[in-house]
Protein backbone atom coordinates (compact mmCIF):
# COMPACT_ATOMS: atom_id res chain seq x y z
CA UNK A 1 0.00 0.00 0.00
CA UNK A 2 1.29 3.44 -0.86
CA UNK A 3 2.24 5.44 2.19
CA UNK A 4 0.36 8.59 3.04
CA UNK A 5 1.83 11.29 5.21
CA UNK A 6 -0.36 10.07 8.05
CA UNK A 7 0.61 6.41 7.68
CA UNK A 8 4.28 7.29 7.31
CA UNK A 9 4.19 9.33 10.50
CA UNK A 10 3.03 6.25 12.43
CA UNK A 11 5.67 4.03 10.82
CA UNK A 12 8.47 6.46 11.63
CA UNK A 13 7.27 7.04 15.19
CA UNK A 14 7.14 3.31 15.91
CA UNK A 15 10.65 2.91 14.52
CA UNK A 16 11.85 5.74 16.75
CA UNK A 17 10.09 4.12 19.71
CA UNK A 18 11.73 0.78 19.08
CA UNK A 19 15.14 2.40 18.83
CA UNK A 20 14.88 4.90 21.68
CA UNK A 21 13.30 4.13 25.06
CA UNK A 22 12.86 7.87 25.61
CA UNK A 23 10.15 8.01 22.96
CA UNK A 24 6.56 7.63 24.19
CA UNK A 25 3.27 7.82 22.35
CA UNK A 26 0.00 9.23 23.68
CA UNK A 27 -3.13 8.83 21.58
CA UNK A 28 -6.68 10.03 22.04
CA UNK A 29 -8.45 7.24 20.16
CA UNK A 30 -7.56 8.55 16.72
CA UNK A 31 -5.18 6.30 14.76
CA UNK A 32 -5.05 3.64 17.48
CA UNK A 33 -5.17 1.01 14.74
CA UNK A 34 -1.93 2.39 13.30
CA UNK A 35 -0.14 1.96 16.62
CA UNK A 36 -1.64 -1.36 17.73
CA UNK A 37 1.66 -3.16 17.67
CA UNK A 38 3.42 -0.44 19.64
CA UNK A 39 0.60 -0.27 22.17
CA UNK A 40 1.01 -3.99 22.74
CA UNK A 41 4.80 -4.06 22.85
CA UNK A 42 5.36 -0.89 24.88
CA UNK A 43 2.30 -0.69 27.13
CA UNK A 44 3.81 1.89 29.48
CA UNK A 45 5.26 4.03 26.70
CA UNK A 46 2.33 3.87 24.32
CA UNK A 47 -1.05 4.72 25.76
CA UNK A 48 -4.46 5.49 24.35
CA UNK A 49 -6.19 7.77 26.83
CA UNK A 50 -9.52 7.68 25.04
CA UNK A 51 -11.28 10.74 23.70
CA UNK A 52 -9.48 13.16 26.02
CA UNK A 53 -7.35 15.57 24.06
CA UNK A 54 -6.53 17.84 26.98
CA UNK A 55 -5.44 14.84 29.00
CA UNK A 56 -3.47 13.49 26.05
CA UNK A 57 -1.30 16.60 26.15
CA UNK A 58 -1.17 16.69 29.96
CA UNK A 59 -0.07 13.06 30.13
CA UNK A 60 2.50 13.74 27.42
CA UNK A 61 3.81 16.69 29.43
CA UNK A 62 4.08 14.49 32.52
CA UNK A 63 6.12 12.02 30.52
CA UNK A 64 8.30 14.86 29.29
CA UNK A 65 8.81 16.04 32.88
CA UNK A 66 10.39 12.63 33.46
CA UNK A 67 12.69 12.98 30.47
CA UNK A 68 10.64 11.20 27.82
CA UNK A 69 10.08 12.60 24.35
CA UNK A 70 6.34 12.03 23.93
CA UNK A 71 4.52 11.96 20.62
CA UNK A 72 0.87 13.03 20.68
CA UNK A 73 -1.34 12.65 17.67
CA UNK A 74 -4.89 13.38 16.59
CA UNK A 75 -6.96 15.15 14.00
CA UNK A 76 -5.62 18.69 13.91
CA UNK A 77 -8.55 20.67 15.40
CA UNK A 78 -8.81 18.31 18.36
CA UNK A 79 -5.06 18.03 18.86
CA UNK A 80 -4.34 21.73 18.52
CA UNK A 81 -7.35 23.88 19.20
CA UNK A 82 -9.10 21.84 21.85
CA UNK A 83 -5.97 21.37 23.91
CA UNK A 84 -4.25 24.65 23.11
CA UNK A 85 -3.90 25.69 26.74
CA UNK A 86 -2.23 22.39 27.60
CA UNK A 87 0.14 22.84 24.67
CA UNK A 88 0.87 26.40 25.73
CA UNK A 89 1.29 25.83 29.46
CA UNK A 90 2.15 22.18 30.04
CA UNK A 91 4.59 21.96 27.15
CA UNK A 92 5.54 25.44 25.92
CA UNK A 93 5.84 27.38 29.15
CA UNK A 94 7.55 24.49 30.88
CA UNK A 95 10.02 24.28 27.99
CA UNK A 96 9.35 20.59 27.49
CA UNK A 97 9.99 18.66 24.32
CA UNK A 98 7.23 16.77 22.53
CA UNK A 99 6.22 15.95 19.00
CA UNK A 100 2.64 16.77 18.06
CA UNK A 101 1.42 15.20 14.84
CA UNK A 102 -1.74 16.60 13.36
CA UNK A 103 -3.64 14.92 10.60
CA UNK A 104 -6.37 16.29 8.39
CA UNK A 105 -4.71 19.36 6.96
CA UNK A 106 -7.16 22.21 6.57
CA UNK A 107 -10.04 20.46 4.82
CA UNK A 108 -9.13 16.76 4.46
CA UNK A 109 -12.31 15.78 6.27
CA UNK A 110 -14.06 17.39 3.37
CA UNK A 111 -17.40 15.68 3.83
CA UNK A 112 -17.50 16.09 7.60
CA UNK A 113 -18.05 19.80 7.88
CA UNK A 114 -16.49 22.65 9.77
CA UNK A 115 -15.93 20.86 13.08
CA UNK A 116 -13.24 18.75 11.45
CA UNK A 117 -11.54 21.58 9.57
CA UNK A 118 -8.37 23.14 10.88
CA UNK A 119 -7.06 25.91 8.66
CA UNK A 120 -6.07 27.87 11.78
CA UNK A 121 -3.85 25.29 13.47
CA UNK A 122 -0.49 26.75 12.54
CA UNK A 123 -1.51 30.31 13.28
CA UNK A 124 -2.51 29.51 16.84
CA UNK A 125 0.56 27.36 17.43
CA UNK A 126 2.82 30.21 16.36
CA UNK A 127 1.72 31.90 19.58
CA UNK A 128 3.61 29.24 21.56
CA UNK A 129 7.17 30.49 22.05
CA UNK A 130 9.85 28.13 20.82
CA UNK A 131 7.65 25.71 18.93
CA UNK A 132 8.94 24.29 15.66
CA UNK A 133 6.33 23.79 12.96
CA UNK A 134 6.95 21.44 10.07
CA UNK A 135 4.65 21.18 7.07
CA UNK A 136 5.91 18.34 4.89
CA UNK A 137 4.68 17.85 1.36
CA UNK A 138 5.37 14.15 0.93
CA UNK A 139 5.52 11.00 3.10
CA UNK A 140 9.28 10.74 2.65
CA UNK A 141 9.60 14.27 4.00
CA UNK A 142 7.50 13.28 7.00
CA UNK A 143 10.14 10.71 7.81
CA UNK A 144 13.01 13.21 7.45
CA UNK A 145 11.29 15.87 9.54
CA UNK A 146 10.18 13.49 12.30
CA UNK A 147 13.67 12.12 12.68
CA UNK A 148 14.93 15.69 12.89
CA UNK A 149 12.34 16.50 15.55
CA UNK A 150 13.51 13.44 17.49
CA UNK A 151 17.11 14.55 17.14
CA UNK A 152 16.45 18.09 18.36
CA UNK A 153 14.10 16.97 21.13
CA UNK A 154 12.20 20.26 21.27
CA UNK A 155 8.50 21.04 21.03
CA UNK A 156 7.46 20.32 17.46
CA UNK A 157 4.23 20.32 15.50
CA UNK A 158 4.17 18.26 12.33
CA UNK A 159 1.21 18.89 10.06
CA UNK A 160 0.20 16.08 7.75
CA UNK A 161 -2.42 16.28 5.05
CA UNK A 162 -4.02 14.16 2.39
CA UNK A 163 -2.75 16.58 -0.23
CA UNK A 164 0.83 15.89 -1.13
CA UNK A 165 3.31 16.52 -3.89
CA UNK A 166 4.05 13.83 -6.49
CA UNK A 167 7.54 13.24 -5.18
CA UNK A 168 9.75 14.21 -2.26
CA UNK A 169 12.30 16.99 -2.42
CA UNK A 170 15.82 16.84 -0.99
CA UNK A 171 14.88 18.95 2.03
CA UNK A 172 17.25 19.99 4.77
CA UNK A 173 15.13 20.38 7.92
CA UNK A 174 14.76 24.02 8.84
CA UNK A 175 16.04 25.28 5.49
CA UNK A 176 14.10 26.42 2.47
CA UNK A 177 14.85 24.90 -0.89
CA UNK A 178 15.07 26.84 -4.15
CA UNK A 179 13.10 24.90 -6.73
CA UNK A 180 13.04 27.36 -9.61
CA UNK A 181 14.75 30.63 -10.42
CA UNK A 182 13.04 33.56 -12.12
CA UNK A 183 13.24 37.34 -12.33
CA UNK A 184 9.68 38.48 -11.69
CA UNK A 185 9.19 38.04 -7.99
CA UNK A 186 9.49 35.15 -5.56
CA UNK A 187 6.86 32.59 -4.66
CA UNK A 188 7.15 30.72 -1.37
CA UNK A 189 5.25 27.42 -1.54
CA UNK A 190 4.57 25.64 1.75
CA UNK A 191 4.51 21.83 1.98
CA UNK A 192 1.74 20.26 -0.10
CA UNK A 193 1.21 23.51 -2.03
CA UNK A 194 4.41 23.05 -4.04
CA UNK A 195 3.18 20.99 -6.99
CA UNK A 196 0.11 23.09 -7.60
CA UNK A 197 2.19 26.24 -7.24
CA UNK A 198 4.65 25.02 -9.87
CA UNK A 199 1.69 24.22 -12.08
CA UNK A 200 0.19 27.64 -11.43
CA UNK A 201 3.34 29.59 -12.36
CA UNK A 202 4.07 27.79 -15.62
CA UNK A 203 5.15 30.46 -18.06
CA UNK A 204 5.50 33.09 -15.32
CA UNK A 205 9.09 34.12 -14.68
CA UNK A 206 9.25 33.75 -10.90
CA UNK A 207 11.53 32.11 -8.37
CA UNK A 208 9.88 29.32 -6.41
CA UNK A 209 11.09 28.50 -2.93
CA UNK A 210 9.90 25.40 -1.07
CA UNK A 211 9.37 25.67 2.67
CA UNK A 212 8.65 22.71 4.93
CA UNK A 213 9.67 24.32 8.22
CA UNK A 214 7.57 27.41 8.85
CA UNK A 215 8.72 27.99 12.42
CA UNK A 216 11.39 28.98 12.85
CA UNK A 217 11.32 30.24 9.29
CA UNK A 218 14.64 30.12 7.44
CA UNK A 219 14.95 33.90 7.55
CA UNK A 220 18.53 34.05 6.33
CA UNK A 221 17.80 31.69 3.47
CA UNK A 222 14.74 33.66 2.52
CA UNK A 223 16.55 36.99 2.66
CA UNK A 224 19.26 35.62 0.40
CA UNK A 225 16.94 33.86 -2.03
CA UNK A 226 14.52 36.76 -2.33
CA UNK A 227 17.10 39.55 -2.08
CA UNK A 228 16.17 41.11 -5.42
CA UNK A 229 12.46 40.35 -5.36
CA UNK A 230 10.15 43.34 -5.27
CA UNK A 231 7.14 41.02 -5.14
CA UNK A 232 6.85 38.14 -2.70
CA UNK A 233 3.97 35.69 -2.82
CA UNK A 234 3.22 32.91 -0.36
CA UNK A 235 1.07 29.89 -1.10
CA UNK A 236 0.07 28.41 2.25
CA UNK A 237 -2.09 25.34 2.96
CA UNK A 238 -3.47 27.01 6.11
CA UNK A 239 -5.03 30.41 6.75
CA UNK A 240 -3.68 32.92 4.29
CA UNK A 241 -1.24 35.33 5.84
CA UNK A 242 -0.24 32.95 8.63
CA UNK A 243 3.38 33.51 7.65
CA UNK A 244 2.99 37.20 6.84
CA UNK A 245 4.73 38.40 9.98
CA UNK A 246 7.65 36.00 9.67
CA UNK A 247 8.14 36.91 6.01
CA UNK A 248 7.93 40.62 6.62
CA UNK A 249 10.48 40.35 9.42
CA UNK A 250 12.85 38.33 7.26
CA UNK A 251 12.52 40.71 4.32
CA UNK A 252 12.50 44.06 6.12
CA UNK A 253 15.54 45.43 4.31
CA UNK A 254 13.56 47.20 1.56
CA UNK A 255 9.99 47.92 0.48
CA UNK A 256 8.28 44.98 -1.18
CA UNK A 257 4.77 43.98 -2.17
CA UNK A 258 3.35 40.86 -0.58
CA UNK A 259 0.52 38.56 -1.61
CA UNK A 260 -0.60 35.77 0.69
CA UNK A 261 -2.60 32.97 -0.87
CA UNK A 262 -4.00 30.36 1.49
CA UNK A 263 -7.14 29.06 3.10
CA UNK A 264 -9.64 31.90 3.30
CA UNK A 265 -10.41 33.36 6.71
CA UNK A 266 -14.04 32.42 6.67
CA UNK A 267 -16.00 29.32 7.67
CA UNK A 268 -16.09 27.02 4.68
CA UNK A 269 -19.48 25.33 4.78
CA UNK A 270 -18.91 23.29 1.65
CA UNK A 271 -18.98 19.49 1.46
CA UNK A 272 -17.48 17.26 -1.20
CA UNK A 273 -14.05 15.97 -2.15
CA UNK A 274 -10.82 17.59 -0.99
CA UNK A 275 -10.49 18.94 -4.52
CA UNK A 276 -13.96 20.42 -4.25
CA UNK A 277 -13.03 22.22 -1.05
CA UNK A 278 -9.70 23.37 -2.48
CA UNK A 279 -11.61 24.96 -5.35
CA UNK A 280 -14.05 26.56 -2.91
CA UNK A 281 -11.09 27.84 -0.91
CA UNK A 282 -9.24 29.10 -3.98
CA UNK A 283 -6.40 26.66 -3.40
CA UNK A 284 -6.54 24.86 -6.74
CA UNK A 285 -3.84 25.59 -9.32
CA UNK A 286 -6.11 27.66 -11.57
CA UNK A 287 -7.20 29.95 -8.73
CA UNK A 288 -3.61 30.33 -7.53
CA UNK A 289 -2.45 31.17 -11.05
CA UNK A 290 -5.16 33.73 -11.49
CA UNK A 291 -4.29 35.53 -8.24
CA UNK A 292 -0.56 35.50 -8.90
CA UNK A 293 -1.04 36.83 -12.43
CA UNK A 294 -3.31 39.59 -11.28
CA UNK A 295 -0.92 40.58 -8.49
CA UNK A 296 2.06 40.74 -10.81
CA UNK A 297 0.12 42.84 -13.35
CA UNK A 298 -0.62 45.55 -10.78
CA UNK B 1 9.15 7.10 59.42
CA UNK B 2 6.57 4.89 61.06
CA UNK B 3 3.02 6.01 61.39
CA UNK B 4 3.21 5.86 65.18
CA UNK B 5 6.34 8.00 65.37
CA UNK B 6 6.25 10.87 67.83
CA UNK B 7 4.16 13.77 66.61
CA UNK B 8 6.32 16.52 65.27
CA UNK B 9 3.82 18.39 63.24
CA UNK B 10 2.72 21.00 65.74
CA UNK B 11 6.23 22.42 66.00
CA UNK B 12 6.76 22.07 62.31
CA UNK B 13 3.46 23.70 61.58
CA UNK B 14 4.30 26.70 63.76
CA UNK B 15 7.58 27.13 61.93
CA UNK B 16 5.92 26.83 58.55
CA UNK B 17 3.30 29.39 59.55
CA UNK B 18 6.12 31.74 60.51
CA UNK B 19 7.81 31.19 57.17
CA UNK B 20 4.58 31.65 55.25
CA UNK B 21 4.06 34.96 57.01
CA UNK B 22 7.38 36.14 55.61
CA UNK B 23 5.91 35.89 52.15
CA UNK B 24 4.27 39.14 51.19
CA UNK B 25 2.57 40.34 48.07
CA UNK B 26 -0.37 42.17 46.60
CA UNK B 27 -2.43 39.07 46.05
CA UNK B 28 -1.54 36.38 48.51
CA UNK B 29 -4.50 34.08 48.04
CA UNK B 30 -4.37 33.69 51.80
CA UNK B 31 -7.38 31.47 52.16
CA UNK B 32 -6.16 29.00 49.59
CA UNK B 33 -2.62 29.23 50.97
CA UNK B 34 -3.57 28.26 54.46
CA UNK B 35 -6.11 25.65 53.49
CA UNK B 36 -3.24 23.59 52.11
CA UNK B 37 -0.85 24.20 54.97
CA UNK B 38 -1.52 21.11 57.06
CA UNK B 39 -1.60 18.66 54.19
CA UNK B 40 1.59 20.16 52.80
CA UNK B 41 3.25 19.99 56.20
CA UNK B 42 2.38 16.33 56.63
CA UNK B 43 3.42 15.48 53.07
CA UNK B 44 6.81 17.15 53.31
CA UNK B 45 7.48 16.14 56.92
CA UNK B 46 6.26 12.56 56.96
CA UNK B 47 5.26 11.22 53.58
CA UNK B 48 7.25 12.41 50.60
CA UNK B 49 10.72 11.07 49.93
CA UNK B 50 12.75 14.07 48.81
CA UNK B 51 16.33 15.32 48.92
CA UNK B 52 16.23 19.13 49.11
CA UNK B 53 19.93 19.40 48.32
CA UNK B 54 19.34 17.31 45.22
CA UNK B 55 15.94 18.41 43.88
CA UNK B 56 16.25 16.25 40.77
CA UNK B 57 17.17 13.06 42.61
CA UNK B 58 15.59 10.30 40.49
CA UNK B 59 14.41 8.36 43.54
CA UNK B 60 12.32 11.22 44.90
CA UNK B 61 8.56 11.28 45.17
CA UNK B 62 6.91 13.84 42.91
CA UNK B 63 4.51 16.49 44.17
CA UNK B 64 2.45 18.71 41.89
CA UNK B 65 0.44 21.62 43.31
CA UNK B 66 -2.14 21.46 40.55
CA UNK B 67 -4.11 24.48 41.55
CA UNK B 68 -1.03 26.62 41.80
CA UNK B 69 -3.08 29.18 43.68
CA UNK B 70 -2.03 30.33 47.10
CA UNK B 71 1.55 29.10 46.98
CA UNK B 72 2.72 30.92 50.11
CA UNK B 73 2.29 27.81 52.24
CA UNK B 74 3.92 25.71 49.53
CA UNK B 75 6.91 28.00 49.32
CA UNK B 76 7.12 28.07 53.12
CA UNK B 77 7.18 24.27 53.27
CA UNK B 78 9.82 24.05 50.55
CA UNK B 79 11.95 26.63 52.38
CA UNK B 80 11.41 24.78 55.64
CA UNK B 81 12.69 21.59 54.03
CA UNK B 82 15.68 23.50 52.66
CA UNK B 83 14.95 23.61 48.94
CA UNK B 84 15.81 27.31 49.00
CA UNK B 85 16.72 29.86 51.69
CA UNK B 86 13.98 31.45 53.74
CA UNK B 87 15.40 34.82 52.69
CA UNK B 88 13.60 34.25 49.42
CA UNK B 89 10.20 34.31 51.08
CA UNK B 90 9.86 38.09 51.66
CA UNK B 91 10.42 38.55 47.91
CA UNK B 92 7.18 36.69 47.15
CA UNK B 93 5.47 38.30 44.15
CA UNK B 94 7.89 41.23 44.05
CA UNK B 95 9.85 42.29 41.02
CA UNK B 96 12.89 40.10 40.55
CA UNK B 97 11.60 37.24 42.71
CA UNK B 98 11.61 33.58 41.84
CA UNK B 99 8.48 33.11 43.94
CA UNK B 100 5.57 34.20 41.79
CA UNK B 101 1.86 34.14 42.47
CA UNK B 102 1.80 30.71 40.90
CA UNK B 103 4.80 28.37 41.00
CA UNK B 104 7.19 28.03 38.08
CA UNK B 105 9.30 24.88 38.05
CA UNK B 106 12.02 26.63 36.08
CA UNK B 107 12.44 29.21 38.86
CA UNK B 108 11.82 27.38 42.14
CA UNK B 109 13.87 24.39 43.32
CA UNK B 110 11.59 21.57 44.38
CA UNK B 111 8.66 22.61 42.19
CA UNK B 112 7.98 19.71 39.87
CA UNK B 113 5.48 21.39 37.54
CA UNK B 114 4.48 24.94 36.69
CA UNK B 115 0.82 25.46 37.46
CA UNK B 116 -1.78 28.14 38.02
CA UNK B 117 -4.40 27.55 35.37
CA UNK B 118 -6.77 25.12 37.04
CA UNK B 119 -7.14 21.55 35.94
CA UNK B 120 -3.69 20.78 34.55
CA UNK B 121 -1.89 18.95 37.33
CA UNK B 122 -3.62 15.61 37.47
CA UNK B 123 -3.09 14.70 33.81
CA UNK B 124 0.55 15.66 34.13
CA UNK B 125 0.74 13.61 37.29
CA UNK B 126 -0.69 10.62 35.44
CA UNK B 127 2.01 10.97 32.78
CA UNK B 128 4.67 11.19 35.48
CA UNK B 129 3.28 8.16 37.31
CA UNK B 130 3.02 6.14 34.12
CA UNK B 131 6.63 6.86 33.25
CA UNK B 132 7.90 6.09 36.74
CA UNK B 133 6.08 2.77 36.65
CA UNK B 134 7.53 1.99 33.23
CA UNK B 135 10.99 2.47 34.71
CA UNK B 136 10.28 0.21 37.65
CA UNK B 137 10.56 3.11 40.09
CA UNK B 138 8.79 2.89 43.44
CA UNK B 139 8.49 6.68 43.63
CA UNK B 140 5.01 7.99 44.05
CA UNK B 141 3.33 10.97 42.50
CA UNK B 142 1.07 13.19 44.58
CA UNK B 143 -1.15 15.82 42.99
CA UNK B 144 -2.97 18.43 45.07
CA UNK B 145 -6.08 20.20 43.80
CA UNK B 146 -8.68 22.42 45.37
CA UNK B 147 -12.34 21.45 45.51
CA UNK B 148 -13.41 24.32 43.26
CA UNK B 149 -10.65 23.36 40.85
CA UNK B 150 -12.58 20.17 40.24
CA UNK B 151 -15.16 22.24 38.36
CA UNK B 152 -12.73 22.09 35.45
CA UNK B 153 -13.65 19.16 33.21
CA UNK B 154 -10.05 18.31 32.45
CA UNK B 155 -9.75 16.97 36.02
CA UNK B 156 -12.53 14.53 35.37
CA UNK B 157 -10.84 13.24 32.26
CA UNK B 158 -7.81 12.40 34.35
CA UNK B 159 -9.96 11.09 37.22
CA UNK B 160 -11.59 8.73 34.71
CA UNK B 161 -8.26 7.70 33.22
CA UNK B 162 -6.00 7.04 36.21
CA UNK B 163 -7.89 3.99 37.55
CA UNK B 164 -8.09 2.54 34.04
CA UNK B 165 -4.30 2.77 33.86
CA UNK B 166 -4.13 1.21 37.35
CA UNK B 167 -1.89 4.00 38.57
CA UNK B 168 -1.44 2.75 42.10
CA UNK B 169 1.57 5.07 42.41
CA UNK B 170 -0.63 8.17 41.99
CA UNK B 171 -2.32 10.02 44.86
CA UNK B 172 -4.80 12.84 44.48
CA UNK B 173 -5.21 15.18 47.44
CA UNK B 174 -8.24 17.44 47.23
CA UNK B 175 -8.14 20.32 49.67
CA UNK B 176 -11.84 20.82 50.26
CA UNK B 177 -12.31 24.27 51.68
CA UNK B 178 -15.85 24.36 50.34
CA UNK B 179 -15.29 27.05 47.77
CA UNK B 180 -16.90 25.22 44.86
CA UNK B 181 -20.05 26.98 43.70
CA UNK B 182 -21.13 23.72 42.12
CA UNK B 183 -21.93 21.14 44.81
CA UNK B 184 -19.49 18.22 44.79
CA UNK B 185 -20.94 16.22 47.65
CA UNK B 186 -20.24 13.38 48.09
CA UNK B 187 -16.80 14.03 46.63
CA UNK B 188 -15.19 10.87 47.97
CA UNK B 189 -18.17 8.91 46.66
CA UNK B 190 -17.78 10.43 43.23
CA UNK B 191 -14.08 9.60 43.16
CA UNK B 192 -14.74 6.07 44.39
CA UNK B 193 -17.32 5.62 41.65
CA UNK B 194 -14.59 6.47 39.12
CA UNK B 195 -12.42 3.72 40.62
CA UNK B 196 -10.25 5.56 43.11
CA UNK B 197 -9.55 4.31 46.62
CA UNK B 198 -11.08 7.44 48.09
CA UNK B 199 -11.67 8.68 51.59
CA UNK B 200 -12.30 11.95 53.38
CA UNK B 201 -10.21 13.01 56.34
CA UNK B 202 -9.99 16.05 58.56
CA UNK B 203 -7.59 18.30 56.69
CA UNK B 204 -6.24 19.72 59.94
CA UNK B 205 -5.67 16.35 61.64
CA UNK B 206 -2.06 15.45 61.03
CA UNK B 207 -2.17 11.78 62.10
CA UNK B 208 -5.28 11.25 59.99
CA UNK B 209 -3.67 12.96 57.02
CA UNK B 210 -0.50 10.94 57.44
CA UNK B 211 -2.35 7.66 57.57
CA UNK B 212 -4.41 8.50 54.49
CA UNK B 213 -1.47 9.86 52.51
CA UNK B 214 0.69 6.83 53.25
CA UNK B 215 -1.96 4.45 52.06
CA UNK B 216 -1.19 2.35 48.98
CA UNK B 217 -3.17 -0.22 47.05
CA UNK B 218 -1.97 -2.77 44.54
CA UNK B 219 -3.88 -1.50 41.58
CA UNK B 220 -5.87 1.64 42.31
CA UNK B 221 -4.92 5.30 42.64
CA UNK B 222 -5.52 6.90 46.02
CA UNK B 223 -7.72 9.94 46.60
CA UNK B 224 -7.68 11.85 49.86
CA UNK B 225 -10.25 14.56 50.38
CA UNK B 226 -8.78 16.81 53.05
CA UNK B 227 -11.72 18.61 54.56
CA UNK B 228 -10.93 22.00 56.05
CA UNK B 229 -13.06 24.85 57.29
CA UNK B 230 -15.04 26.75 54.71
CA UNK B 231 -13.41 29.93 53.47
Amino acid sequence: MTATMRSQSAVTVVELMDADPRVSVVLAEISVERFEDALRRHPDRAVNVGIMEQTMIGVAAGMALEGQLPVAHSIAPFLVERSLEQIKLDLGNQELGAILIGTGGSYDYSTEGTTHHSPGDVQVLLSVPGIAVHVPGHPAEVDVLLRDAHRTGGLTYLRTSAAENAGPRPIDPGKLLRVRTGRRGTVVAVGPMLDRTLQAVQGIDVTVLYVTTVAPLDAAGLAAAAADAAEVITVEPFHEGTLAGSLAAALADRPRRFLHIGAPRRVLRNYGSVDDLDRAAGLDADSIRSRISEFLRR
Amino acid sequence: MAIDSPPQSSESRAEIVRLAALATGDEKHEASSYSTLDALTVLYERVLRVRPAEPGWPGRDRFILSKGHGPAAYYAVLAWRGFFPEQWLPTFMHSGTRLGGHPDRLLVPGVEASTGSLGHGLAMGAGVALTLRARGSDSRTVVMTGDAELNEGSNWEAILLAPVLRLANLTLVVIDNHTSSVPLVPLDGKLAAFGWAAETVDGRDHPALERALRRRTDDRPIAVVADVEAQ
